[in-house]
């Protein structure tokens, strides 16, 4: 059984079908790379995914340990909890809170404080709070971040910022991330440091990672399996050897007689 | 695990030294009452202002309800201490008030917080306007029924229970409420609410849920300044609690900096003292709201995001610059 199922899943907006009968399964500790044209529906079946969007037609099964849950219905936090996290294309950090904070608030999903040992300061209050600011340290420091503990999110770099976002995703401790195009907008030398990055996240934690992307030089490098969609459906699938020679694909990509 | 004592006893150490502060005053005879008036009606306006900037500055929603909150809990304290004209009734009626706001916070509270956007400044706008027209329909006195709000004419003879001493130890108390509810991990996800609602959900937060509970623990606090209020005043009527009032806790939190709880607390004190002064002084009492108003027009202009912004007063930062051989100015980013 795979780790997510998702069967013939539609989105329809209107008269749009923006995702339409899409079928992939993602195996555990797998390095898989969604790409498309743009507007081909990559970022809105991410959103359907993790629940932003309600899907209009199929399913999406999530597997933990052979316990099956069905995502259709559930919310974003909900879906965050079972340990399905995602960043964002137009990075969303809380910009006006600390880096610290950023990482304490991924914590927060796992690790949650009851109300009256907060507002009371019971001593398994500070437990804990040292507990979560020492872990999110640790996470810090494996990505070179420790230095920057108490600056401002909004004055990071755009690359540190999209890195951050990384790290606050792990923070949730996911079994299943989804990337939505964290090379959007880096020159080589940043897209580089990411291939790594994204690289050592996959053998690291063990995770399965699911990546949109545009710069296929990335996309070709570290994933293991390719998505293709175009105008919401999947138009081919498999090794990025095998994508490299699709003519479906090269056709959506650069136009051409059918 | 000591050095957070060490933060605690400072914090303890400086309430207990401001009051002692009033206290020695009062004794020598240094205050007269009008000023005592005037620090107790800060004292209220912290608690409001307090509250308020729960909502609006730390989980980034707007209410416009404000004292429609504080009039249950005013109202509740009237009733209640004509029932039980004791000590205890006088502090039962606080629960009450407290256990009421409670209850419509949170039936207000659910069905708008669902909803990303500013739903909530109308829905509360209306229940504060709600809860004035009932209590203007009340009935007259208590042989009539529980309800006796006393209408238009309001209630008066309230038993005065808080006194100056009262209103510091309630201020002190829902401070340390809610300076550490947003210093804990909910409280970290309540920001993370402000920041970014859709990444928050992404993280795992569940924004109606943490949106409720910021928005009901503010309303709480306002409910029990509405029972100090009545009880130190004495006479209260539905006109208190209008739409004005609410506009005028609002002023507050914006003039202190939305987000900062040492700005509400400044702001409150800053605003009182041009309040009494405005009021006292024959020369320019005439004057008083076109002053008001020019001084808000002021920091508007100097000071969009109000006196401190989001900064506030840590003592774990003021420990740090003394160590570090610094000076005054303890006011630093969180």
């Amino acid at each position: 059984m795979p780790l997510l199922t998702v069967d013939r899943l539609t989105k329809n907006f209107g008269g749009l079908a923006a995702v339409s009968n899409v079928s992939i399964q993602l195996e555990e500790n797998e390095l898989v790379g969604l790409i498309g044209p743009n507007g081909a529906g990559k970022t809105t079946l991410f959103n359907l995914l993790t629940g932003v969007y309600e899907p209009s037609e199929g399913s999406v099964t999530f597997n933990e340990n052979g316990k099956e849950t069905l995502l259709n219905k559930m919310k974003p936090y909900a879906i965050a909890d079972l340990g399905i996290s995602r960043t964002f294309q137009n990075i969303r950090l809380f910009k006006d809170l600390t880096v610290l904070d950023n990482v304490l608030i991924g914590f927060n999903s796992k690790n949650k404080q009851g109300i009256f040992s907060s507002v009371l300061r019971l001593p398994s209050f500070y437990r804990q709070e040292a507990e979560l600011k020492e872990r999110s340290i640790e996470l810090l420091k494996i990505f070179d971040m420790e230095n920057e503990l108490e600056t401002l999110a909004r004055n990071l770099p755009y690359g540190q910022q999209r890195r951050l976002e990384i790290i606050r995703a792990l923070a949730t401790q996911p079994k299943l991330l989804f990337l939505d195009e964290p090379a959007a907008g880096m020159n080589p030398q940043e897209t580089a440091e990411l291939t790594e990055l994204i690289r050592k996240i996959h053998q690291e934690f063990g995770i399965t990672i699911v990546l949109i992307e545009h710069d296929m030089s990335l996309v070709m490098d570290v994933c293991e399996r390719l998505y293709v969609l175009e105008y919401g459906q999947l138009i081919a699938q498999g090794t990025p050897a095998e994508i490299k020679e699709n003519k479906r694909v090269i056709q959506a990509y650069l136009g051409g007689e059918i | 695990m000591r050095k957070n004592l060490k933060y605690n006893l400072s914090w303890l150490l400086l309430a207990v030294a401001v009051y002692l502060g009033i206290f020695v005053l009062k004794s020598v005879g240094l205050l007269s009452g009008i000023v005592e008036d005037t620090l107790s009606l800060i004292g209220i306006n912290v608690i409001l202002a307090v509250g308020l900037n729960l909502i609006i500055g730390f989980s980034g929603q707007f209410s416009l309800g404000h004292a429609g909150f504080m009039a249950i809990g005013a109202y509740a304290t009237a009733i209640f201490t004509q029932i039980q004209s004791t000590y205890t009734g006088f502090l039962l009626s606080i629960l009450i008030g407290v256990g009421i706001t409670i209850v419509v916070a949170l039936v207000v509270g659910i069905p708008t917080l669902r909803l990303k956007g500013d739903y909530l400044a109308i829905a509360t706008l209306g229940i504060a306007e709600i809860i004035r027209i009932l209590i203007v329909n009340g009935k007259d006195d208590l042989s009539q029924g529980i309800f006796a709000t006393g209408g238009a004419a309001g209630v008066f003879g309230i038993v005065d229970y808080a006194n100056w001493e009262v209103i510091y130890i309630f201020m002190v108390l829902t401070t340390i409420i809610i300076a550490n509810f947003i210093h804990s991990s909910t409280g970290r996800t309540v920001l993370s609410i402000r920041e970014d609602e859709i990444a928050a959900e992404a993280m795992g937060v569940n924004s109606t849920k943490v949106k409720v509970l910021a928005f009901v623990l503010g309303a709480a606090t306002a409910s029990i300044a509405g029972s100090l209020h009545a009880s130190y005043i004495q006479t209260i009527v539905p006109g208190d609690f209008g739409f004005m009032k609410s506009v005028d806790i609002l002023i507050i939190v914006v003039f202190g900096g939305i987000g900062s709880l040492t700005g509400s607390f400044v702001a409150a004190i800053l605003l009182g003292i041009l309040n009494h002064v405005l009021r006292n002084v024959q020369a320019i009492s005439d004057y008083r709201m076109i002053v008001y108003a020019l001084a808000l027009i002021i920091i508007m202009i100097f000071k969009p995001g109000g006196l401190l912004g989001k900064k506030e007063l840590s003592m774990k930062k003021l420990f740090q610059r003394i160590g570090k051989g610094g000076k005054e100015n303890a006011s630093v980013d969180r």
